[in-house]
């Protein structure tokens, strides 16, 4: 008895030193390479840097940096704010979007799987260099102005736009409505793995189960909410965290911007550091508080 | 004594819909009008997604006169392929694409390779500090490079490890401006969107029955060994996927490539800096020297840009259309769930 015992923990040491093998490259490369940046960045924030002939002098100021990126610095807080704002609104909308996308296409239809590579296309083509440059290419905004004014007797948003605002319902929430429905190209394009990720949820729900609620007289629309809804809850958690980390870390958003351009016209190592950790921290507790909250409702069938 | 059931059979489509009370009218009008309904929506937001490679399409064939004509919109009067030749010369893109090819499919391969071992290694053996390593790599998702780049130039312009190097040769290595350190991230799972892959892998493997497992160590197999013949076999799809995803994003990378790869020409850094080039370019050909500032109209240069981005995109594109499948299924092969 005794001596199996020991064998069983053997196999378990052999196991947790293979264990430690299989991710031995991981541990390495954090330590040679990650450890030390991030480390040094956050300690960077506190301190002011100035860049010698091949040395570094970083001296403990405190907070200023903060301070600075906060009281001093006329854009950040602004920019702060409204990026994100901004994406609490576009991660909404690609989270509506994509789930009512992955509802269409699992339905059978000619050409589903032309439509399906269609909406993944752009996390090929729109990653990347490519997306920094679409955003200021004014020769394609131009043209798509002029099939705008082409088509502006039909502008639909507009006029709803108007009617809503005439009878003035909830104003704010309206203007965000319409800002997601304008800027349905960006959702749409942002949206391809979120797509993917709920088709594959989507496809582990068992067709006996809308078969039982279809028997029972349970309308198509019921048992999106009592089936569909609940069964891929647990990928809604997953989809708001992916889409949140991807939107706040596009290289093309007003804040990454900024730590980019202090970093590399102001040359202020400290400052952009400040900057960039602020930001970190905002996005990491609003992901936190918000997939908490997610977390509770999430219903799991087994 | 078997009884035979009487079947009535209704002759046409209106008697049975007589029989059923108009419900097989209306529930065939019904379908029909959602079947339409969908293809308008779906159809329209394929446009949408697809009209802004349309249109660079239209401009890379145009000539200049074509886009400062205002009734040329979409369709050019003039056909031309000199925006290719001219793009093409700018970005040094035979040599580009060469060296863009070399990197990206030999930094993909090493990633997947050292991404599935590490996935592996997370999804099946249970070690100390395991949940500790695995929230590192949760940080690498979430904490891009970008974010703390500041000090990842510092870090990497005077490479060291605890003081040795600095002990043996007095100061630290410069890293940067050669490939070898970014091959070197590679082989250590720190590359672009690692985290993410090491992440991918472990849920699949984390799906595949412990059975299989047990059955090969019980069988004699060894922990190589049984990862070999037992577990690679089954994990092809998500394999092809991490090797397809980190071959794009590779390919389109503009980061890891400007801090690592500044001296390599690739595609993708020539495309980021194409405009300035054009200038350049310009100037030298109208013999102005190197002071004479020729300024270049902002819709001739987005032309080119244009042209510069689907001579760019064109190789994913063939890449994606063969791959296709792979893309698509092998992400929800993986069932991601948390």
């Amino acid at each position: 008895m005794k001596k199996q015992k020991n064998k069983l923990a053997g196999l378990q040491k052999r196991k947790a030193i293979a264990g430690y093998l299989f991710i031995s490259p991981f541990i390495l490369g954090f330590l040679l390479f990650m450890l030390k940046p991030m480390f040094q960045s956050l300690y960077m924030s506190f301190c002011n840097v100035t860049l010698g002939a091949g040395s570094v002098t970083m001296d403990w100021i405190g907070i200023k940096n903060y301070f600075d990126a906060f009281r001093t610095d006329p854009d950040y807080m602004r920019m702060l704010g409204e990026t994100f704002l901004q994406m609490i609104l576009y991660s909404l909308g690609i989270i509506v979007f994509s789930f009512f996308v992955a509802l269409i296409l699992n339905q059978e239809f000619k050409g589903r799987a032309l439509v399906r590579a269609v909406f993944f296309l752009p996390v090929i083509i729109s990653s990347g260099i490519i997306l920094g440059l679409e955003e200021n290419n004014q020769l394609m905004s131009q043209i798509a102005t002029t099939v705008d004014a082409s088509v502006s007797n039909i502008n639909i948003t507009a006029g709803l736009q108007e009617i809503l605002r005439t009878t003035g319902v909830g104003v704010k929430a309206y203007e965000w409505v319409f800002e997601i429905i304008e800027n349905i190209y960006d959702i749409a394009i942002a949206s391809g793995i979120q797509i993917i990720i709920f088709l594959s949820g989507l496809q582990t729900i068992s067709s006996s189960m809308y078969e039982a609620a279809d028997i029972e007289g349970c309308t198509k629309w019921e048992s999106l909410w009592k089936i569909t809804f609940p069964m891929i809850s647990s990928i809604f958690l997953v989809n708001w965290i992916y889409t949140v980390v991807d939107y706040s870390m596009r290289s093309d958003n007003d804040v990454m911007d900024k730590i980019q351009t202090v970093l590399t016209v102001q040359l202020n190592y400290g400052l952009s550091s400040a900057m960039a950790w602020a930001y970190f921290v905002v996005v990491t507790a609003f992901i936190g508080i918000t997939s908490f909250f997610i977390s509770k409702g999430v219903y799991y069938y087994d | 004594m078997t009884k035979k059931v009487k079947v009535q059979k209704y002759s046409t489509y209106w008697d049975r819909n007589r029989k059923s009370g108009g419900y097989l009218f209306r529930k065939d009008v019904a379908n029909v009008f959602v079947r339409f309904c969908r293809f308008i929506l779906l159809f329209g937001l394929c446009f949408l997604i697809l009209i802004p490679l349309f249109n660079k399409i239209s401009v890379s064939f145009m000539t200049k006169e074509d886009l400062f004509n205002p009734i040329v919109i979409s369709v050019p009067l003039h056909f031309t392929g000199e925006n290719y030749q001219i793009a093409a010369e700018i970005m040094k893109y035979k040599v580009g694409l060469r060296n863009s090819i070399i990197v990206s499919l030999s930094i993909a391969i090493i990633q997947t390779a050292m991404c599935t071992l590490v996935g592996y290694g997370f999804a099946r053996f249970k070690f100390p500090l395991k949940k500790m390593w695995f929230a590192f790599v949760l940080g690498m998702i979430i904490i891009p490079p970008q974010a703390f780049s500041s000090s990842l130039y510092l870090h990497f312009n005077m490479w060291d490890f605890l003081g040795i190097v600095k002990l043996i040769k007095g100061q630290g290595i410069n890293l940067r401006g050669s490939a070898l350190p970014y091959y070197m991230m590679s082989f250590t799972c720190c590359g672009l969107k690692n985290g993410l892959y090491i992440y991918l892998v472990r849920q699949f493997f984390r799906n595949i029955p412990v059975d299989l497992e047990e059955a090969a160590y019980v069988d004699g197999c060894g922990m190589v060994k049984t990862f070999v013949r037992i577990m690679l076999p089954e994990a092809k799809p998500i394999i092809t996927s991490c090797f397809l995803f980190s071959l794009v994003w590779q390919w389109t990378d503009g980061f890891y490539s400007k801090l690592f790869l500044g001296n390599t020409t690739l595609i993708s850094t020539e495309l980021s800096r194409l405009v300035d080039s054009l200038g350049v370019y310009i100037a030298r050909i109208q013999g102005g020297g190197a002071n004479a500032q020729v300024g270049v109209s902002t819709q001739y240069s987005n032309a080119i840009l244009a042209t510069g981005t689907l001579m760019i995109v064109f190789p994913i594109l063939v890449v994606y259309l063969f791959a296709q499948r792979a893309f698509v299924e092998s992400i929800s092969s993986t069932g991601i769930k948390m």
